[in-house]
């Protein structure tokens, strides 16, 4: 494999791990914050309260999703990664 | 430019790269104890002149070339996924349902495998790809000579946990066109976190890593917010000053989600 070909996977991998990674529904939220924001443009005020409250709706999804998978099992694979921050 | 905004920034950079810093400190430490400190130290210099020169190469003509509305979305969005994911991990910590970051587990893993000599390959101590087979082809050379794995071990931990940085550190000082300042935040806490390890000539194992993740995640989401919807065409109330309304929020939020996840985690304590 030459060096740029690996190159290139390592970059992709970093991408696909940091936009995608365990936590795709972050992704998927960015895109509708994202839809949202143009939809709303011209509304301040629903903008002012829908941006922040779907991003907040989806971190405690995703964080009440994040404690069914990370059981007591699993408490310890993140302290076994340490380029995971 | 609201004084506000700019000092929300300088705080996010340092708080981020601190946390990154201490990472990265616990490995070339590691490796400087078990391999070889001059080795060590040059792997993890190298890695931040390339850190480095990585701001400048990409930060310096996002700035230039990309329309400004263009940059805060693809900003805001980068930010908003790095922020919310800093946040999940930091409440799921908080509230016990996930180990907290064991830097001295951490280290005393890398020695280990290190003076051992079992770990000669760097993937297999810095990576996630930990099952690696190992090559146990070098020894620990004195502190005077060149050993090529410290080298590799501290350049690879170094810059595995300065990517972050890089990207917060561009990200941020593009969209508000501080990347100077975005920069020396950054440059800040590498040097506070390094005269701090070197004083101390260990790992800090003691730094409260969840509650500094806890408050850049914060305002990673802040501002990731805040910029989708001002290059979406959103003039927010009060300008910058929004930000800080955001962070209230958000702050606000994780403290309940933190509350509420302790609920739902008998048994469990901090």
């Amino acid at each position: 494999m030459t060096l740029l070909k690996r190159s290139l996977q390592a970059f992709g991998h970093f991408w696909w791990d940091f936009l995608i990674g365990d936590t795709p529904e972050f992704a998927l939220a960015t895109g509708i914050i994202v839809a949202l924001a143009f939809l709303l443009r011209h509304h301040l005020l629903a903008a002012s309260i829908l941006l922040p409250l779907v991003t907040a709706i989806f971190l405690l999804a995703s964080t009440y999703r994040g404690r069914l998978r990370a059981g007591p099992e699993n408490a310890d694979t993140e302290a076994q990664t340490p380029q995971t921050s | 430019m609201h004084t506000s905004s700019t000092l929300v920034l300088i705080l996010a950079v340092f708080g981020a790269s601190s946390v990154e810093m201490v990472e990265a400190l616990t490995i070339v430490v590691a490796a400087g104890v078990s391999r070889s400190w001059r080795s060590a130290l040059t792997g993890a210099a190298t890695a931040v002149v390339v850190l480095a020169l990585l701001v400048g190469i990409i930060g310096v003509p996002l700035i230039h070339y990309v329309p400004i509305d263009t940059l805060r979305i693809v900003v805001g969005a980068l930010l908003l996924v790095l922020g919310l994911s800093w946040l999940r991990k930091a409440i799921l910590r908080a509230s016990g349902h996930k180990a907290p970051h064991d830097e001295d587990k951490i280290y005393a893993e890398t020695v280990s495998e290190l003076s051992a000599g079992s770990g000669s390959s760097p993937g297999a101590v810095t990576t996630s790809d930990s099952s690696a087979s190992p090559t146990p082809t070098s020894t620990p050379a004195s502190s005077k000579q060149r050993d090529g794995v410290a080298f590799a071990v501290a350049f690879k931990g170094v810059f595995l946990e300065g990517t972050e940085v890089v990207l917060i550190v561009v990200s941020l000082g593009a969209s508000q066109g501080r990347l100077g300042v975005a920069s020396l935040s950054a440059a800040a806490a590498a040097l506070v976190v390094t005269a701090v390890g070197i004083a101390v000539s260990r790992q800090l194992s003691e730094v409260p890593e969840n509650a500094i993740k806890t408050f850049v995640g914060i305002m990673l989401t802040s501002f990731g917010v805040f910029w989708v919807g001002e290059g979406a065409g959103v003039h927010w109330k009060g300008s910058d000053l929004a930000i800080l309304v955001l962070i209230a929020f958000f702050a606000l939020v994780t403290a309940g989600a933190v509350k509420g996840m302790r609920r739902l985690a008998p048994g469990k304590s901090l």
